[in-house]
């Protein structure tokens, strides 16, 4: 019989157990997360994408733009603008994911994840994760914001707190899009600015910030299909705001809360694997 | 079980593009030992180490850590492994204790004892002082000793250097040599790269040199300085003497060189012990007084040049370092005085 008595002289009571269990998995993917917020935390830039920027858009949109919108169908701006700017911001500081991920695929912290017996996907769910948490705070400063200045959502409690789940259901999905933005992209950098090429358009040519009913025919197509514009819609119709796309005629415009999970739904089943194949295929040489 | 190797690679092969960067090495590490792997830029040392600890894939050839193939299973491997890369593979915006805490999390260990265990390491690595403050901060020396520490978080029983003084300033590169050996003293098995020959001979039981993607030669160190033809007696008289160069004709393997003034004389030799003792003796039965003597092992300086036929940092180096990760511009500024060292030994 052959014994292998030659057992490493450090103590084995730190050898860590098997991977693949369900609680590895759960457990990488939350030291990730925390990384991750503890990142964003002490990141100046980031930390004002989400902090100074939803109180800066909030004022200025509401008091800037306020005083020139009529919308259609009558109703107080402040309500209609603050679904807006939840779009605006959370489509904005989605950018967020592209440009920590980018960092972290140019850094050699990344080889060191790589040599660690840990989950591999949990490198992109803990980065969604704490982007999601975040678009949150996000959410709430500009509700915050508008609230101090007069927004009154007008709908039930869970209504509110539906539409505020729309977004961020959105915002998570669309943050994997972003991680492929930042796998593929070749530094932080050039991440950000793509992204605000994208984003920023995305954002902009929708119903977020005004009525889409004078906008050209071609534009109006757009902003009627953007996936913004259904989220914005189904906030505003679940926040009980006022809310002029509902006498569109355009499927996503009748049906917004629908559109929006669709939306969604769409976003994550495409970008979430191929991030993942992205990431492998980045990750490897 | 068979014999217990930690560490064995077979005929490995990598191309990055049209570069070869290995060309069929074959390692081999038992249990315990400590292999240095020298070689100048370039020449693959940072591709061997990045397929043994599952981050790269080899072309052709095989490898095995701690009994589980590098391809295969990936995941044994990666418990069974400390890695400590060549360029710094920690969060800048953590604090040290953070990222040991992470790294520790990301192992499987419980909260509790990755806490305790980074509290253990950043004191045994003299960090505590530094322990809650972020990375950014943090001189080359203290980054490598924690990086050094995030290679031993769960007592890996092999470890992994990548070149682990490069860029240090000679105090740092001294202390991290004294880490090192502290840490061996805990029976570990070691693969140590380094393109600083002083290194190897200081730190590594055996060393394989490696050039162009070859093993070109191993052994230990002693061994390798045999190759290069023995030693070299150095031998300074108080008075010229006409009779001292045929004294030595016994013990030497070549030609005695006399300098002009007749007093110092100096010869190839084989490396013997206790030759010095046997030389002045010689010396004082033929009347000969001896003021200095000396017998010069070779350097690994001396070993590689013989071996490559060119200095440790070769001209051509170029193509093959732009697959290697070298970054660091004050790499080649403090690798500077060895090729000085260089020039001036060689006559």
């Amino acid at each position: 019989m052959t014994v292998t008595t030659a057992a490493p002289p450090a103590a084995p009571a730190v050898r860590p157990p098997a991977i693949g269990g369900l609680a590895r998995r759960f457990s990488d993917v939350a030291t990730l997360t925390g990384r991750n917020l503890v990142h964003i935390a002490r990141e100046p830039l980031q930390l004002s994408d989400v902090t100074v920027q939803p109180v800066l858009f909030t004022l200025l949109f509401v008091y800037v733009f306020g005083a020139g919108v009529v919308l259609p169908g009558g109703g107080s701006y402040k309500n209609f603008a603050i679904s807006g700017l939840l779009a605006l911001n959370l489509t904005t500081s989605s950018m967020g994911t592209a440009v920590g991920l980018s960092n972290d695929l140019n850094s050699g912290v990344i080889d060191r994840f790589r040599t660690l017996p840990m989950w591999r996907p949990s490198v992109l769910v803990g980065r969604s994760i704490a982007d999601v948490l975040t678009a949150a705070v996000c959410a709430a400063i500009v509700a915050l914001t508008g609230l101090a200045i007069g927004w009154r959502p007008g709908g039930s409690a869970a209504g509110i707190a539906g539409g505020f789940a729309v977004f961020l259901l959105f915002s998570y999905a669309l943050s994997w899009g972003c991680a492929c933005l930042g796998i593929v992209s070749k530094g932080p950098e050039s991440a950000q600015g793509i992204g605000l090429v994208i984003l920023f358009p995305l954002a902009i040519v929708s119903n977020a910030l005004v009525p889409t009913q004078h906008m050209p025919a071609a534009l109006r197509f757009i902003a009627n299909w953007n996936p913004v514009s259904a989220v914005t819609a189904a906030s505003r119709h679940l926040f009980g705001s006022p809310n002029p796309s509902a006498s569109i005629n355009a499927w996503p415009m009748q049906h917004p809360v629908a559109a929006s999970l669709l939306w969604s739904l769409v976003l994550l089943v495409i970008f979430a694997p191929l991030a993942s194949l992205l990431y492998r295929r980045r990750a490897s040489d | 079980m068979t014999s217990a190797l930690m560490i064995e690679a077979h005929g490995l092969t990598k191309r990055y593009g049209s570069t070869l960067a290995l060309n069929g090495i074959d390692l081999e590490v038992p249990k315990g030992a400590i292999l240095g792997v020298l070689g100048p830029n370039g020449a693959g040392k940072t591709t061997a180490v990045r397929i043994l600890t599952t981050l790269a894939t080899p072309d052709g050839g095989s490898a095995r850590v701690a009994g589980h193939d590098v391809v295969r299973e990936k995941a044994a491997v990666q418990r069974n492994i400390g890695v400590t890369a060549q360029d710094a593979t920690l969060d800048e915006v953590l604090t040290g204790r953070q990222n040991l805490v992470m790294i520790g999390r990301l192992s499987g260990l419980r909260r509790a004892d990755a806490r305790v265990r980074a509290t253990e390491l950043l004191e045994r690595f003299d960090l505590t002082d530094a322990a809650d403050r972020i990375l950014k901060g943090y001189s080359g020396g203290m980054r490598r000793r924690l990086d050094l520490a995030a290679g031993l978080v769960t007592r890996p029983p092999v470890i992994f250097l990548d070149e682990p003084t490069t860029g240090l300033d000679p105090t740092s590169r001294v202390r991290m040599w004294d880490v090192i050996r502290e840490m061996v003293a805990d029976g570990v098995t070691l693969l140590l790269t380094t393109q600083y020959l002083d290194e190897a001979d200081e730190l590594a039981d055996r060393i394989v040199v490696i050039d162009h993607g070859q093993v070109i030669a191993g052994g230990t160190s002693a061994e390798l300085k045999t190759q290069t033809g023995g030693a070299r007696l150095e031998i300074t008289l108080s008075q010229p003497h006409p009779g001292a160069a045929d004294a030595l004709g016994p013990y030497v393997t070549g030609v005695v060189d006399v300098s002009h003034d007749g007093r110092r004389l100096r010869a190839p030799v084989p490396s013997t012990t206790g030759l010095a003792t046997t030389v002045v003796r010689a010396l004082d039965q033929a009347g000969i007084t001896v003021d200095d003597v000396e017998v010069r092992q070779p350097s690994l300086d001396d070993v590689f040049f013989a071996l490559t036929g060119h200095p440790t940092r070769d001209a051509d180096e170029s193509a093959a370092a732009s697959t290697e990760s070298d970054p660091d511009p004050s790499a080649a500024a403090v690798s500077e005085p060895h090729v000085r060292d260089l020039e001036v030994a060689r006559p």
